[in-house]
């Protein structure tokens, strides 16, 4: 919202007053047409006001989000399409012209905002003789290099379209709201409807709000498939997938690029399976001995306290890997004793910690399939004369076995998508190697690296991150479903 | 299993109450094994834990403090001009100051050589900062004035035990004869630890200035991304389950809502944050680093979480409610949004403030959005500069903390956990609260 941010304000504001008119002034009406008697009206007298306030609101917001997101799509196109050939022989792709266009747009917004320059003199700037780049520059917008008087008329260009599309949009949501509220006050009279007509507005706004995570899913995947296939128009999918190196070039040299994900699946593989080595046996004894050998007093406190681990974010996990059980593993296994660790991020830190944080997961989800296990079968067990270890190996434990290798899936796919941890314990090096004392590095940790650099977005070195994050959305996506319908198939039915 | 046979099988073995055999001694110590495999698995946990804590509040702590050299003296109208009209006039203050300090240590009988870029190692140069103090008000010219000067950070790191004689290396920025000037000092009472406001309060620093480091501004960028979350979550989250919990019929699209809400709650955080890159910023144009953007993120991150919690308090809800307001003639809509919805609201609270303390935390997602390498010197200027304006949020501040290379910056990530820890602790203490006052059992 390039300076923009107050109008859409003001717009909303405007709305919500129109709206709390409306509410008002269509409950009077409403009244008014039943004498004042609110026994002679069909609804309550509030659902009338409800009535014109959600016809003010409504319409007038939806209008409001499109725009909002159509408005830079349709300034961009327009742009571009008036961008002269000779700009884009350079070399430079339209990305990075649009990027400077903007950079200028704004930089002039700024100076404007900050009374450096009057609203005329941003307007004229480019025939006049001021070099925009120290300009602006000198009050606090850096520009990569000198601008071009191509990219000040489309930077003009730019801000023009900007400027009439937000006066526009304020009048025009303006208008639909006035007009809706207008059109509900013109119905509001004794004979109508309002409760079922509001309600059955509220329950098409619980839909909208429950179709939410539709969208969501819709956009994730918009935006994973749409810049992966923009990766693989530029690199080769079956070198992504296929190569055994990862060597992205800094942005400049170009097209010297090794972007093969193997490396990168095997660190990621890597750490969870120590991670998993780590938190399926603590956490499943120690759910296996809350369930079953605690002494409720035990429980309650044990419980809450292995819960806390679930609570605590992955920053702090990140950080303890790094400046804690990093060095205190090379301290035990590096130079100084058995020379296996050469540095503090490796593998085996970044399992260790990434496993603690696993535990409660483990434990709670397996703590909760053990107490499902009916009553009956233990007693039954302990019956016939076993004993309770028995009891637990022999008939608990595979009774709740389904439920158990679900709760270790979903905390192996918690595993793969973890980034924190990785991205400060693993280390940055992508190796093929067995030594788990090496530094890795993971999807995860590539897809923060790769998009937090300063890679223009539509080189391959940028893209490849949208690439890996497929693959980590299928990935985690897989094990859910698979762990779910492990579930589900072999769940015993006890009654 | 030939074992498990013979367990089961009784003629195989003889037991008498008064001595057991070697079968059942088997058995028994078996039980025992395994009973202390548990007990072992959880205080491991526990263990991890109580170390992660101790590692935390050990490493944390001393970004609380730090050390100042505190001095008082006179600047005469004297002074003050032959300073003011001097070329290098900082430097004039600069010389006032290690003629005081000088004064300060010959009161206390302290007898010590040093020479003053010593001074410099350890105050830095405050001549810049004592002249301001002055020239903001010449009034003070004349009258004692007390100075607290902040040490620089391997100072700091001598008191706190990070920087010892022994590991110092003689560098720019400290000697290791410098130190005997800073015992002396520190004996005398005119070097002294004192609480770090600054840290709280402040903003962030530059990368070579670990003790300037606050994380103030980050705070109040997290504060605005959970107003955004807050009142974006609620709402649509609370709607949803309305929808998904008590009007929606069993077809296709109900089915589809609920298999997308599970799996969102199960998609690593990192992907949402590729998602608010290429839909947030790429394509609606939202400005990077914004508050706003992260807040929006977060949003469809924590909805599952609330959705979930907010569905389970609804469910709880008895259906005789429903069915008494049916029966005096409400609506559904009305049975639900005046009986139901009521009686839901404290599990619905405790839900929604628990899942703003996940998003709180949360830190992956806030890393492609541009939060990180944003350096948040400054407070936003006004409420909505607040969404708009790029800014820091807490967990990304002490990850750029962590990342950069001056180790002075450790504690301060450390200190950084310890607030937000603090904050975490504090929403799950008012969450359990809400549920143990208002939650009612039917």
């Amino acid at each position: 919202m390039d300076g923009g941010g107050m109008p859409v304000f003001w717009v909303v504001a405007v709305i919500f007053v129109v709206s709390v008119v409306g509410f008002i002034t269509g409950r009077a009406r409403a009244l008014q047409s039943a004498a004042g008697d609110a026994r002679r009206l069909h609804s309550l007298p509030i659902y009338y006001g409800s009535n014109v306030a959600l016809w003010a609101i409504v319409p007038a917001a939806a209008a409001l989000i499109v725009w909002l997101l159509m408005q830079p799509m349709f300034v961009n196109s327009k742009v571009i399409e008036t961008l002269p050939a000779s700009l884009l022989d350079g070399g430079s792709s339209i990305g990075l012209v649009m990027s400077d266009v903007r950079r200028v747009a704004e930089g002039l917004d700024v100076a404007v905002a900050q009374g450096a320059l009057s609203r005329d003199a941003a307007a004229s700037i480019g025939s006049s003789s001021v070099n925009i780049r120290d300009f602006l520059g000198s009050i606090g917008v850096a520009l990569g290099s000198d601008v071009s008087p191509e990219v000040v008329d489309a930077a003009q260009l730019y801000r023009g379209l900007n400027a009439t599309g937000s006066t526009l949009m304020s009048w025009i949501v303006l208008a639909i709201s006035v007009l809706g509220a207008a059109y509900a006050y013109g119905r509001s009279n004794a004979d109508f409807r309002a409760r079922n007509v509001v309600e059955r507005g509220a329950l098409g706004l619980l839909i909208g709000a429950a179709s939410i995570a539709i969208v969501t899913t819709i956009g994730i995947l918009f935006a994973l498939l749409f810049n992966t296939i923009e990766f693989f128009k530029l690199y080769p999918a079956t070198e992504f997938f296929f190569g055994t190196n990862w060597s992205p070039s800094f942005s400049g040299r170009g097209g010297l690029s090794e972007l093969g994900v193997l490396p990168l699946l095997w660190g990621t593989f890597y750490i969870s399976f120590i991670a998993m080595l780590v938190a399926v046996p603590i956490g499943l004894f120690s759910a296996i001995y809350l369930s079953e050998y605690a002494s409720s007093r035990v429980r309650s406190v044990a419980k809450p306290l292995i819960e806390i681990l679930a609570g605590i974010p992955t920053i702090v996990y990140g950080l303890f890997a790094l400046l804690t059980v990093g060095p205190l593993l090379v301290s035990m296994f590096g130079k100084d004793t058995l020379n296996w660790m050469q540095g503090g991020t490796a593998v085996m830190t970044a399992g260790l910690v990434m496993g603690i944080m696993l535990i409660p997961f483990v434990s709670s989800l397996s703590d909760d399939i053990i107490n499902a296990v009916p009553q009956a079968l233990r007693e039954g067990s302990y019956g016939l004369g076993a004993t309770q270890s028995e009891t637990i190996r022999l008939v608990i434990l595979p009774a709740a076995l389904p439920g158990i290798v679900g709760a270790i899936l979903l905390a192996a796919s918690r595993a793969i998508g973890e980034t924190m941890i990785v991205v400060l314990g693993a280390g940055a090096a992508a190796r093929l190697s067995m030594n788990p004392f090496d530094a890795m590095t993971t999807i995860t940790a590539k897809i923060v690296s790769q998009l937090t650099g300063d890679a223009d977005f539509s080189s391959p070195e940028a893209l490849v991150a949208f690439a890996l994050g497929m693959t980590l959305f299928a990935l985690t996506l897989g094990l859910n479903v698979f762990a779910l319908f492990i579930v589900r198939k072999y769940r015993e039915q006890y009654d | 299993m030939p074992n498990d046979t013979k367990i089961l099988n009784g003629a195989s073995h003889r037991s008498l109450l008064s001595k057991q055999d070697a079968h059942t001694q088997k058995r028994n110590s078996a039980e025992k094994r395994f009973r202390i495999y548990g007990m072992v698995a959880l205080s491991i946990g526990v263990l991890f834990l109580i170390f992660l804590f101790a590692s935390i509040l050990r490493s944390g702590l001393p970004a609380f403090t730090q050390t100042v050299v505190n001095v008082e003296f006179v600047v005469s109208q004297e002074e003050f001009n032959k300073a003011e009209s001097k070329m290098l006039k900082t430097k004039a203050y600069q010389d006032i100051f290690v003629a005081a300090l000088n004064a300060e240590l010959e009161k206390r009988n302290v007898e010590i050589a040093y020479d003053k870029k010593t001074i410099e190692r350890i105050v830095g140069k405050p001549g810049g900062t004592i002249r301001s103090y002055f020239t903001e008000d010449p009034s003070r010219v004349g009258r004692l004035a007390a100075f607290e000067l902040t040490a620089s950070s391997r100072v700091d790191g001598y008191f706190n035990g990070r920087v010892t004689r022994e590991s110092l290396v003689d560098s720019r920025f400290l000697k290791a004869v410098d130190l005997d000037l800073v015992d002396a000092l520190h004996a005398s009472g005119i070097i002294r630890q004192a609480f770090n406001w600054n840290f709280i309060t402040g903003t962030d620093s530059g990368v070579d200035n670990p003790g300037g480091a606050g994380l103030g501004a980050s705070v109040i960028g997290s504060f605005f991304m959970m107003l955004v979350v807050l009142f974006l979550s609620l709402p649509i989250g609370v709607a949803a389950s309305i929808y998904l919990e008590e009007f929606a019929p069993k077809n296709r699209w109900t089915d589809f809502i609920e298999v997308n809400i599970s799996n969102l709650a199960a998609v690593p955080s990192i992907v949402f944050g590729i998602l608010g890159l290429a839909v947030f910023i790429q394509f609606a144009g939202l400005p990077q680093s914004a508050p706003l953007v992260g807040g929006l993120v977060l949003t469809l991150m924590t909805l599952p979480t609330i959705i979930i919690s907010t569905r389970a308090s609804l469910a709880a809800v008895p259906p005789s409610i429903r069915d008494a307001a049916l029966g005096v003639g409400a609506s559904k809509m009305q049975s639900v949004f005046h009986h139901v919805l009521p009686l839901a609201m404290p599990g619905i609270l405790t839900g929604t403030i628990i899942g703003l303390a996940q998003a709180l935390g949360e830190t992956a997602p806030l890393l492609l959005i541009g939060m990180v390498g944003f350096v948040a010197r400054e407070y936003p200027d006004g409420f909505m500069s607040g969404f708009t304006d790029a800014n820091s949020a807490m967990p990304a501040q002490i990850y750029t903390w962590a990342s950069r290379a001056d180790p002075g910056f450790y504690e301060k990530a450390w200190g950084g956990i310890i607030i937000l820890l603090l904050f975490l602790i504090t929403m799950n203490a008012i969450a359990i609260i809400l549920r143990r006052r208002f939650e009612r059992r039917w």
